[in-house]
């Protein structure tokens, strides 16, 4: 029952608080740090997806976009990592992020779109006035794949793998931030 | 106009806080008495500035200035007058203010009352203080600025959240900013003595009444927070482990923890390191609980708006001041030698243990709070860590405290025997074992209410015994009892009042352990039983308030057909916020409360929560005589009156 002794063998012990504190403030950084990009968000639900491959579907293309409907089968035996973007036209976030994915889609990377509860003409309309990033484009106008995927609102967008497993979710605009620390390190690392 | 004013009067305060952290500190070094002496001069002078600030805050609630932010985002012209006033520190903006305004005041009070201080421990506390103000004003100035305008003005504010408009809240934040704050003080006196690189009795004498004060307001706050999520959120629980709630809770053990060994110094020279660490360890709780609370990396009710650029600021005056401090402990502790060490059974053995069970509970209620967040950030798992952790954690040292508590007590210093203490506590304990066995005879096997029935006739009863004892009650007789009585010292008596406090604060716990509750979807003219009473919903009704339209219900409470009483839950809707509160309908009595919620309405059926609530209201009392204690404690003369000069160092370098 003595006291933290100052004795020459026991003095590190007098270091240990600062320890503590010092391993406290960099975990709390690394949280707000987080907070930012998206990493740690304590209100989040983590995806159940994640790690899985997609939910079966099957969705018919959208005629004045001039490309191919989104099926599941074509998540499968990719040559390389795609992005799956759910956007509507109506969605205010989805035309802030809309250059990225421009900027994305024009650097080769293959963006897939899935276009919810929109009117077939408002979608169009968005294309062709802003330009399409998308080479595959499905038309999910009841909203039911997006609840199999989990999607909390639009914009939401998923980096899935070669193999057609998800391996991220972003809800949310993909700003250029998204695009530089989360997306393209990611499209790095499944390649 | 007024705005302006005191957007100036902050930046003026920021600048006093400047010097007042470095005249005072540099005066001390240099023994420049002129130096030293303008550290009360340039507190005083904060507190002026740092008040004039918050008047003027004030004076734009009540005024509903819309062409303020934060008039505009947290208050309405038809909110009530007290609500508008509260409501100038019921949000992030101006509750800084109020915080470094509380601190502004610790400051002067240190600066008037402490005349009895060496001056140089006086400066150097001023000083530190002064650092501290300094960190957060530049805080509010740089990110939360609270007189912010906004052009052009909306014709009225959004509201404040209907949630916190109630007179329980609208003075919970001052309460536990006074309770956060003065560990600020202690914090200060700890820096001080570690710079001075000495602690003697006559510290450990001046640090009490500041960790006692600090202690007293936690404890309030604390209650007043909890009485208030109980009639409010509509749980019918008086405590959820939040982690908000846990965060408040931390520089509360912190603060018991020091004001105990505190005394050690005091009488006996021991536990210096120690008192020090826990002065310094309670600020970094109270700085910890800001932080949790205002970046935004918890989940919860409590919880101000996200703003990680402000986290950032947070975290950094917090490694400024609490990485800071523990280097300053680390380098100067080894210099302060432990003096006498003392026998394990004594008043200080006991205080020792004390100690360490506060400390092992604080250590679980940290782990089980932080835990969550550094497994999310480490590894991307998300777990919660509820209620059934902290209680099967808490509940094993809690009891252990609570035997040692009342024993403490009647242990006499350097060295005492065990078994005479025990022998006067044996009525006691036969109490004790008496509420045990009573418990499990109305209750069935209920063990842990159990427990807590006879740790509450332990403590109120150890507590009586003490006093007794002291006053030689059934030695000597009525007449000499009472010259005895007089003459005790009220830290005695604080002490006595404080235990038997956290006795009834147990008394209503275990209580609660006993609670009983009921979900029923009722028609008018239905019934529904619960614990021995038969509550019948009458109707439903539409009601209007000041600034909220609400649902009504009428039940009818009765027992063996005698009329108890006539409740009337509702759910109030705030049409400027669109946000709808329950209100429960509670009828408490010393015994129990009747508590009834009424929820969602379909069809012609209301569900109506009914709780039964025994001897709940005790867990709120057993608090406020808690901080009676603190209060009666910190009225002693030893407290008020000058404490004896120290001795000199072989230096001579910082005594009186």
């Amino acid at each position: 029952m003595s006291e933290v002794s100052p004795r020459p063998s026991r003095r590190w012990m007098l270091w240990a608080p600062l320890g503590v504190v010092a391993a406290g403030g960099v975990g709390f950084y690394a949280m707000l740090r987080g907070l930012g990009t998206g990493a740690y968000d304590p209100h989040g639900v983590p995806s159940a997806l994640i790690g899985h491959p997609a939910p079966p579907f099957a969705l018919p293309e959208l005629a004045a976009a001039g490309v191919p409907g989104l099926a599941q089968t074509d998540l499968v035996d990719m040559p390389r990592p795609v992005l799956v973007n759910f956007w509507a036209s109506w969605c205010v976030p989805c035309v802030i992020e809309h250059p990225e994915l421009m900027r994305l889609s024009r650097e080769g990377v293959p963006v897939y779109g899935i276009n919810y509860k929109d009117k077939e003409a408002d979608a169009a309309g968005f294309l062709a006035q802003r330009g399409n990033p998308f080479s595959r484009l499905g038309r999910d106008q009841p909203g039911r794949i997006a609840i199999d995927w989990g999607v909390y609102g639009v914009p939401e967008t998923y980096v899935v793998d070669r193999g057609g497993i998800i391996r991220w979710r972003w809800p949310g605009a993909v700003t250029p931030e998204v695009a530089r620390d989360d997306i393209r390190p990611l499209l790095r690392r499944y390649a | 106009m007024i705005a302006e004013l005191g957007h100036y009067a902050l930046a003026l305060a920021c600048m006093l806080a400047l010097a007042q952290a470095v005249v005072p500190i540099w005066g001390a070094a240099r023994h420049d008495a002129v130096a030293m002496a303008a550290g009360p001069a340039l507190a005083l002078g904060g507190l002026l500035a740092v008040g004039s600030a918050f008047a003027a805050l004030i004076w734009c609630f009540t005024v509903n200035d819309t062409s303020v932010l934060a008039v505009v985002q947290n208050s309405h012209s038809l909110k009530p007058m007290l609500y508008k006033v509260a409501g100038s520190w019921g949000n992030h903006e101006g509750s800084m203010v109020l915080w470094v305004f509380i601190l502004s005041l610790c400051g002067a009070a240190v600066a008037g009352f402490g005349r009895n201080l060496p001056s140089a421990l006086q400066a150097r506390v001023i000083g530190v203080l002064g650092l501290i103000s300094l960190g957060f004003l530049a805080f509010i100035l740089i990110t939360s600025n609270p007189f912010a305008r906004i052009w052009p003005p909306p014709a009225d504010g959004q509201g404040l959240n209907p949630l916190l408009q109630d007179p329980g809240l609208a003075f919970h934040p001052p309460l536990l900013y006074l309770g956060y704050v003065g560990t600020a003080v202690t914090f200060a006196f700890a820096i001080a003595a570690l710079i001075e690189g000495r602690v003697d009795a006559a510290w450990g004498r001046w640090v009490r009444p500041w960790a006692l004060a600090s202690w007293g307001f936690l404890t309030l706050g604390i209650a007043l927070g909890s009485w208030w999520a109980y009639y409010e959120l509509g749980w019918g629980g008086y405590w959820f482990w939040d982690p908000v709630e846990n965060a408040s809770l931390l520089p509360w053990l912190a603060g018991a923890a020091l004001l105990h060994s505190a005394i050690v110094v005091e009488k006996r020279e021991a536990l210096k390191l120690w008192s020090l660490l826990l002065a310094l360890l309670a600020f970094a709780m109270s700085l910890m609980g800001t932080f949790m609370v205002r970046s935004g990396v918890l989940n919860s009710v409590h919880a101000f708006a996200n703003d990680p650029e402000r986290g950032v600021f947070i975290l950094g005056l917090l490694a400024f001041y609490v990485g800071g401090a523990f280097i300053l402990f680390a380098m100067r502790a080894p210099a302060m030698a432990p003096t006498g060490v003392f026998a394990p059974v004594s008043r200080e053995g006991g205080l020792v243990l004390n100690n360490l069970l506060l400390c092992s509970i604080l250590a679980v209620v940290f782990v089980g709070t932080v835990y969550p967040m550094f497994l999310d950030i480490l590894t991307g798992e998300k777990i919660s860590v509820g209620a059934p952790f902290f209680n099967a954690a808490v509940a094993p040292l809690a009891v252990l405290l609570f035997a040692a508590m009342a024993a403490g007590p009647l242990l006499s210093w350097k060295r005492a025997r065990l078994w005479p203490v025990l022998q006067r506590l044996w009525w006691v304990a036969l109490l004790g074992l008496a509420a045990f066995l009573a418990t499990l005879a109305v209750a069935g096997w209920n063990p842990l209410p159990a427990l807590g029935f006879a740790a509450s006739a332990w403590l109120i009863g150890g507590a009586l015994c003490d006093v007794a004892d002291r006053l030689a009650l059934f030695r000597g007789g009525w007449r000499t009892a009472w010259a005895r009585a007089a003459g005790l010292p009220r830290s005695a008596w604080g002490g006595a009042i404080a235990h038997a406090g956290m006795g009834l604060t147990v008394l209503g716990m275990a209580g609660m352990g006993l609670a009983t509750d009921r979900l029923a979807g009722m028609r008018p003219g239905d019934h529904v039983a619960l614990a021995g009473y038969d509550w019948r919903l009458d109707s439903v009704e539409d009601a209007t308030g000041h600034n909220w339209t609400s649902r009504r219900a009428t039940l009818t409470v009765t027992r063996d057909g005698e009329l108890v009483t006539v409740l009337h839950p509702e759910r109030r809707f705030f049409p400027v916020a669109r946000q709808n509160t329950t209100e429960a309908a509670i009828q408490t009595t010393p015994l129990r409360d009747l508590y009834a919620v009424m929820g969602e309405e379909t069809d012609g059926r209301a569900v109506i929560r009914i709780h039964h609530n025994p001897l709940v209201v005790w867990v709120w009392l057993g608090a406020a005589v808690m901080a009676l204690g603190a209060g009666v404690s910190l009225s002693d003369r030893r407290v008020r009156v000058a404490a004896p000069a120290r001795r000199a160092l072989p230096g001579g370098a910082a005594a009186a």
